[in-house]
């Protein structure tokens, strides 16, 4: 079986998860430990240094989260990834072996509005400047790099928006600029588009949602594709110029291809602290031996609750990629061919009143701000995710005043419809009333 | 560029075969990639003989450093050669190796991470030894045999087996 390549779902049960090498436990063991035992001075010594390979202090690495990275870097095709606390923690990750005060990014208008938030604000703390472009564009794209951009970032299936980015064209620009292209694989999982597929360098996960899949632990991750060259343009030091911090090793000459996660590691994670708990990655793994399995249902049931919600007449819009009516139906079937996910937007022709009754209204849907569950959720982002955003952000992230997101779970598809029908219902006769 | 990439079967096999490594360009420096790499595979099991015209005299992990892979003692059987040297250079290394050792048991010359040379790996095949390069014997050691699993590195090994 050594040369058999496997099938996904084979990989989201096995991936990283050999029997454990200390007591043979079948199933991935919970090391709820901080610190591992040094077997002499020189050992310790070696461990430091990085010319020996073992675990030091759980900041860096322990054995449950390293099983979990493991299976998401091979699901991914990538040759490695690094696991921190949440989706925001990798982005912070993804970007930090790149950047310095006084140099940017580019990034698609169409992200997750808490993105919008940390690149637009909290960045600017550390001097990165983000420069927001709208990725149908390619042409602005291109022109919004310049000698002091370092990356360039986007949503392969763009939360809130039902939008599918153009993966290919994306790469190309940044592949002629010399950049890496960094795609936030979210929305999609590995099981429905793989980015690395399509010429994406480094993809970003936030795992609290479908690869956990339960709604019970935070979790990000980064996965490196391997195929990036960092030492071909002299723009990224922290790889390819000997590390102070590390008696001058170089991590691109020493670690080839696994150099972006060894740095994620021993350098990222180590000073800057964002690692995962062993609990969360365990919780997280266990969801994912399930991923595909609920994937198809989310898939199935979206494009179901779409389909009715596109003949409603309260509905203004409904912009959902699996749709036939979407404009993305055609990208769609390129990049995510198995189906697009189950977070999905709709307008109401009642506008932000309606919203806000509807949310107040349904009984199976919860109202809360998350996605990825299996259980199906509901928000008016306009009063709760999106609302730090002004009214031309909102707009561009498809999150306008009369936009309600739906993240479709894996109950029964008709009892979600007749849930919606009766909130529409007393959202409509509630606004009518006033 | 084109790239070199090598089944895991045939890295591994590569690896379990292997007894004696000369280590061409290996540094006494011990924070230098190439001294690590020598100490690892030493404490592997493998016996690793130094070659380094810079540090004649000096010994490596207990063994003298040799000047060229000619000066190394005819009743050594060397199974692979590890070249620590840019790719401008590695030609000559080849072209050393296979005149100096390749009638003497020599398997396999092994080019390190960023170290390629396809004309070289041509003549080397052409002699019956076989040619790894772009790539590093610790790593993939690690990666092979079970001690990349202290990070999230992508092994490739699919197994249910107590390792």
């Amino acid at each position: 079986m050594a040369n058999r390549t496997y099938g996904f779902d084979t990989l989201q049960v096995h991936a990283g998860s050999q029997p454990d090498p200390a007591t043979g436990a079948r199933q991935t063991p919970i090391y709820q430990n901080t610190a591992y035992v040094f077997r002499d001075a020189d050992h310790a010594a070696a461990l430091f240094n990085l010319q020996e390979l073992g675990f030091i202090y759980s900041r860096l690495q322990n054995p449950t989260v390293a099983v979990l990275a493991e299976r998401v870097a091979t699901l991914e095709g990538g040759v490695g990834a690094v696991a921190c606390a949440s989706g925001h923690a990798a982005q912070i990750m993804a970007l930090f072996p790149l950047m310095r005060p006084g140099l940017n990014f580019v990034a698609s208008t169409r992200l997750y509005g808490g993105s919008v938030n940390q690149f637009n604000h909290a960045f600017r703390h550390f001097g990165w400047e983000v420069r927001f472009v709208d990725f149908e564009d390619m042409a602005a794209v291109a022109a919004a790099i310049d000698e002091n951009t370092r990356a360039v970032f986007c949503e392969a299936i763009a939360n809130p928006g039902g939008y599918v980015t153009d993966l290919a064209a994306a790469s190309a620009v940044a592949r002629q600029a010399g950049l890496p292209l960094v795609v936030d694989n979210t929305t999609a999982t590995p099981y429905l588009c793989r980015p690395f597929e399509h010429g994406a360098d480094l993809v970003v996960h936030s795992t609290t949602k479908y690869l956990c899949g339960h709604a019970t632990s935070m979790g990000g991750m980064v996965v490196d594709s391997g195929t990036f060259d960092w030492t071909a343009s002299g723009k990224f030091p922290a790889l390819s110029e000997p590390c102070p911090s590390y008696h001058g090793l170089k991590f691109h000459e020493t670690f080839g291809n696994l150099a972006f996660t060894f740095y994620g590691i021993a350098v990222t994670l180590r000073d800057l602290g964002m690692c995962q708990a062993p609990m969360n990655a365990f919780e997280t793994l266990i969801g994912i031996e399930t991923l595909s399995l609920r994937m198809d249902r989310h898939c199935a049931n979206a494009l179901k609750v779409a389909s009715w919600l596109e003949r409603h007449p309260a509905v203004s819009f409904v912009n959902y990629a699996g749709l036939p009516s979407s404009p993305w139906a055609e990208r769609a079937k390129r990049y995510c061919p198995k189906g697009c996910s189950a977070i999905f937007t709709f307008g109401l022709k009642g506008g932000y009143d309606a919203g806000v009754k509807l949310v107040d209204s349904v009984e199976l849907f919860s109202h809360l701000a998350n996605l990825g569950d299996a259980r199906s959720l509901i928000i008016h982002p306009a009063s709760t995710t999106h609302r730090q955003l002004t009214p031309e952000q909102q707009a561009a992230a498809n999150a306008g005043p009369e936009v309600i997101r739906l993240s479709i779970g894996i109950e029964d598809a008709d009892d979600l419809i007749a849930d919606l029908e009766q909130a529409l219902a007393a959202s409509a006769g509630a606004v009518a009333a006033e | 560029m084109r790239l070199p990439s090598y089944s895991h079967a045939t890295l591994r096999r590569i690896l379990q075969r292997t007894k004696v490594i000369a280590a061409v360009g290996v540094s006494v420096n011990p924070v230098r990639p190439s001294a690590y790499v020598a100490r690892y595979l030493a404490q592997k099991g493998y016996r690793v003989i130094p070659v380094n015209p810079a540090y004649v005299g000096q010994e490596i992990g207990g063994e003298p450093v040799r000047a060229s892979l000619a000066d190394i003692p005819a009743d050594l059987r060397i199974d692979m050669v590890d070249v620590f040297r840019r790719s401008s250079e590695a030609g000559a290394v080849v072209d050393e190796a296979l005149d100096a050792l390749g009638d003497r048991g020599l398997s396999t010359v092994w080019m390190q991470i960023g170290v390629m040379d396809w004309e070289a790996a041509a003549r080397a095949e052409a002699r019956g030894v076989e040619v790894v390069m772009n790539h590093c014997p610790k790593i993939e050691h690690q990666r092979l045999f079970n001690e990349l699993r202290i990070g999230g590195f992508n092994t490739g090994v699919i197994s249910s087996r107590r390792s």
